[in-house]
């Protein structure tokens, strides 16, 4: 049980939280030709657009109303229904995720009417589908957002039906906005080591990995999962649901179509493994493939071999809920100590967290509490390496943005193998700034050749 | 902002076309727009004041995925690099509660980082919600004695341009002729060389471009008063109206400062740009020109002269790689067209030029160097602009960063001149980086693979 404590400043310094806007539009970023609409003025999608644009080093496909200061006052119904029009003649999507800002929710947009006024005025638009989100900006943050994007394409998409299983192989992955394109894949290929098919909502992992198409240039998601495919869910043999921000989401997708569930807080560290590798041998009804079983043994000689450096290792971490817990729940299984965990964005369930405290907080707030707490390692997105380079310790890159590298999409954290790698990344980190012991000079080589050596310059690499 | 406000900023009385229809002001089309906000522009435009404490009045939409994404660099001062924002909740929004908050932010900020000057940027929510900003800046530096300056943003108000508009007015209200500059050090003062005070306005030391400049203004005498903004420093905008003769760097965007200095103060001045050896070389005349100072104009030739040779023979060994190239640039306001005339000075062929923020005079310009065969390309869509690169039979695309995914995805070869870029093109050093980096791109092995299929899709086609 943790307690969690609001850092109560009026000025959030550095901050740490993503909007609910970026990640609703993330999350219809992971569905194929679909086109996330953002209800607010032109610059929230501009940033938007930018912050994906450096993190994934993708074109992204995202839209705005455009809302003008005319239309900020006297109502932009009409910027709603001539973008919706727009985007459907010009890009003919199969989805449109219409997500609030907080601009449009201050105003009172109201999103369904608006919604129902253009179905009646293009009926030649009608198949395409349009999800609405509400999404303020004044409250949660990236990882909720994506969370209330995906319970609303469970609620538009998916038809409230039980039925009976008519895919034994087809399991279902809700997958949250603290898994990679990397990641997704990983956990792609672990099923299919059983034999399983997945669908996985959103599935990012197949539009924002990074690959070129025959194509070219889309102005549409390059991958993701299709509509006939979220459609069909209700026919698969179970769901895995990873990540507890998804826990309505999954309700609803439970609720609607009786397929049973299996809840996963997160896939790295050896313990996350085995439980969802359990789970897939069950529901699968096969033995655990030996492939995956010398990736387990990898893992822990990777865990004994690092132990040295990750041993007692004072780690400092901030990020939203769901990869805060992976951390929590995977680092002290490996030795380390979490001195400092920061939140960005106040739940409930933040209390659930195996730590002291969750500091709800910036990323000034982090750089408070690990110099306090001397943390030997800190764990933040990229804007991380600033606090990092005044604390004098190294930075492990996660979360949201990582766009100071190449690449930061591709790293996988999850199963066996990211897990090892996350291990080799720490203790390579800690290892790199282990101090060696300074010379020491004694008193009495004054006037001796060996007090001119004093001049000699340290020897390259070594930090001093 | 009142509506004659607002349309005062878009009065430019010293653009040839103002009487006709604002382009930097064409109404955004829902569903199909590019491009920032009011909001995005203002802060872009101040940002690089490196001692102020940039603060973002809003929810987390406006900072959160922003902050510190500028590529402007500063010599000393790091406090702009800092992220700042009142992170408005909901209950703030319902409670009414955004003023007092922000009343508190800025006090946070000062005792927490001691800034030369706060700058509020107020966003939509809040001009939506009624909070007066102006009031509690007001109220915040009679109380802390620490300049708060509201400059009045909200993303709704326009595009990007029009935002750089509004923070050169927030400048003009409430910073510039503050203060006196300090006279002359002894240090610097040389026999032969007088010293002239001038300003640079729209120069915003991307990737630090601005230094591989700046020791040439030393050496003919000119003191920068400021570098409004790159490097800047607010006690340097404090002083600005004092300057002999402005330059105005980024074209329309900020020829508002330069014009109201000029009736203000009697500030001549004159437009140019750092892209390219031509445009370098015209800009250093200018100040000659404008300062009227005809031993100037002697060391300021001689200068041009030995920085010009020196150029040319960095990039004789590259010109078999770039002559006959033909370019697309795709870049907003003065670079337009001191891109088109930087280009061809390499030798390559500028087969057309975007215009989405340039003013009508901007386009008068690049209809001088491109001749009227030159295309213009108004339309920001990234579909139209890979359409037209191979209508034209581009061999590279020039362009802002959020066009480098789409081109690069298209298999099109991309220079990336946007302001968050990290490498510098300015001045006649910045010439010779961009010839590298040309040639570097359009002869990179990795087009052919792109563009190659692997041997069994061949055999299958």
């Amino acid at each position: 049980m943790a307690e969690i404590v609001s850092s109560e400043k009026p000025l959030a310094v550095n901050p740490l939280k993503i909007s609910q806007p970026v990640g609703a539009s993330l999350a219809f970023l992971g569905l194929a030709q679909a086109m996330p609409l953002e209800h607010g003025a032109r610059g929230c999608t501009s940033f938007n657009k930018l912050f994906f644009m450096r993190h994934f080093q993708e074109p992204i496909a995202l839209q705005t109303t455009a809302m003008d200061q005319i239309a900020a006052v006297i109502g932009a119904d009409g910027n709603v229904v001539d973008a919706l029009r727009t985007i459907a003649e010009k890009n003919a999507p199969e989805v449109i995720g219409l997500i609030t800002t907080a601009l449009a929710e201050t105003q009172g947009a109201d999103i369904p009417r608006t919604v129902k006024a253009f179905r009646e005025r293009h009926p030649e638009h009608d198949g395409i589908a349009i999800v609405p989100v509400s999404a303020s900006d004044t409250l949660g943050c990236l990882e909720t957002g994506f969370a209330a994007a995906v319970e609303a394409i469970i609620a538009a998409l998916v038809p409230a039906s039980v039925t009976a299983v008519r895919r034994p192989r087809q399991v279902n992955v809700l997958a949250s906005s603290m898994l990679s394109p990397a990641d997704i894949e990983a956990i792609r290929e672990w099923m299919e080591a059983f034999g399983l098919q997945a669908v996985v909502l959103p599935d990012i992992g197949d539009s924002l990995d990074g690959h070129m198409i025959e194509s070219g240039f889309s102005t549409l998601t390059y991958g993701g999962t299709p509509r006939a495919a979220i459609a069909a869910m209700g026919e698969s043999i179970a769901t895995l649901v990873i990540g507890n921000s998804l826990a309505r989401a999954a309700n609803l997708l439970r609720d609607r179509t009786g397929v049973p569930d299996h809840r996963f807080a997160s896939l790295a560290g050896v313990e996350a493994c085995d439980a969802f590798t359990q789970t897939l041998s069950d529901i699968a009804r096969r033995p655990v493939p030996a492939r995956l079983e010398r990736h387990r043994a990898q893992l822990i000689d990777a865990m004994v071999d690092c132990h040295f450096q990750i041993g007692a290792a004072r780690i400092a971490i901030a990020a939203d809920a769901d990869l805060l817990e992976a951390f929590l729940r995977f680092l002290p299984g490996a030795g380390a100590q979490v001195v400092a965990a920061v939140a960005s964005a106040r739940a409930r369930r933040l209390a659930e967290l195996p730590v002291e405290r969750v500091v709800v907080g910036d990323l000034e707030d982090l750089e408070t509490l690990a110099r306090v707490a001397r943390a030997d390692l800190l764990i933040a997105n990229s804007h991380g390496t600033e606090i990092t380079a005044r604390l004098g310790i190294p930075l492990l890159r996660a979360g949201f943005p990582l766009s100071d590298v190449y690449g930061g999409h591709a790293r996988c954290q999850v199963g066996y193998r990211g897990s090892r790698q996350v291990l080799f990344d720490i203790a390579n980190l800690l290892a790199a700034r282990q101090r060696a012991v300074p010379p020491y000079r004694s008193l009495y080589w004054q006037g001796t050749p060996r007090e001119q050596e004093a001049a000699a310059a340290a020897p390259a690499g070594l930090v001093t | 902002m009142r509506p004659d406000e607002a349309s005062a900023l878009r009065d430019e009385p010293n653009c040839s076309h103002n009487a006709g229809p604002k382009s930097g002001c064409a109404k955004p089309q829902p569903g199909a727009t590019q491009g920032g906000c009011a909001f995005d522009g203002a802060r872009n435009a101040l940002l690089p004041i490196a001692d102020v404490a940039h603060i973002v009045h809003g929810p987390i939409g406006c900072a959160g995925t922003s902050w510190d994404g500028r590529g402007s660099r500063s010599s000393g001062a790091t406090l702009y690099r800092v992220g700042m924002t009142t992170d408005l909740s909901d209950m703030d929004v319902i409670m009414g509660r955004g003023e007092k908050r922000l009343f508190h932010a800025i006090r946070q900020a000062i005792d927490t980082y001691r800034p030369a000057a706060v700058f509020v940027y107020a966003t939509c929510v809040p001009a939506l919600h009624g909070d007066d900003y102006v009031a509690v800046a007001k109220a915040a530096q009679a109380r802390w004695g620490v300049p708060v300056v509201p400059v009045d943003c909200a993303g709704f108000l326009g595009n990007k341009n029009f935002g750089n508009r509004i923070a050169g007015d927030a400048m003009l209200r409430h910073v510039i002729g503050t203060r006196e500059p300090e006279p002359v050090p002894p240090g610097a003062i040389r026999p032969g060389i007088t010293a002239h005070d001038v300003n640079l306005i729209g120069e915003w030391n991307i990737g630090g471009e601005f230094w591989s400049v700046a020791p040439l203004f030393d050496e003919l005498g000119l003191r920068i008063l400021c570098s409004f903004t790159g490097d800047a420093r607010f006690r340097e905008v404090q002083t600005m109206h004092r300057a002999e003769a402005n330059m105005v760097v980024c074209s329309k965007a900020m020829i508002r400062v330069a014009r109201t200095l000029r009736d203000r103060f009697g500030t001549p001045f004159f437009e140019g740009g750092f892209y390219g050896v031509a445009a370098t070389s015209a800009a250093l005349r200018g100040f000659a020109t404008v300062l009227g100072d005809p031993v100037l104009a002697q060391r300021t030739e001689a200068l041009i002269a030995r920085e010009e040779a020196a150029v040319q023979e960095a990039i004789q060994p590259l010109r078999p790689k770039l002559e006959g190239k033909r370019v697309l640039i795709f870049a907003g306001g003065h670079k337009s067209w001191s891109l088109v005339s930087a280009m061809q000075h390499l030798g390559m062929n500028v087969v057309a030029t975007g215009t989405e923020k340039s003013t009508e005079e901007d386009k008068a310009r690049i209809r001088e160097l491109m001749g009227p065969a030159g295309l213009m390309i108004q339309d920001n869509d990234q579909t139209a602009l890979l359409r037209s690169f191979h209508e034209h039979r581009a061999d590279i695309l020039i362009a802002g960063d959020r066009y480098i995914y789409p081109a690069l995805k298209a298999r099109v070869p991309f220079l990336d001149v946007d302001h968050v870029r990290s490498v510098g093109y300015a001045g006649y050093a910045g010439a010779i980086e961009l010839a590298n980096n040309l040639a570097v791109t359009l002869h990179s092995p990795v087009w052919h693979h792109a563009r190659t299929a692997p041997r069994w899709a061949r055999q299958a086609a």
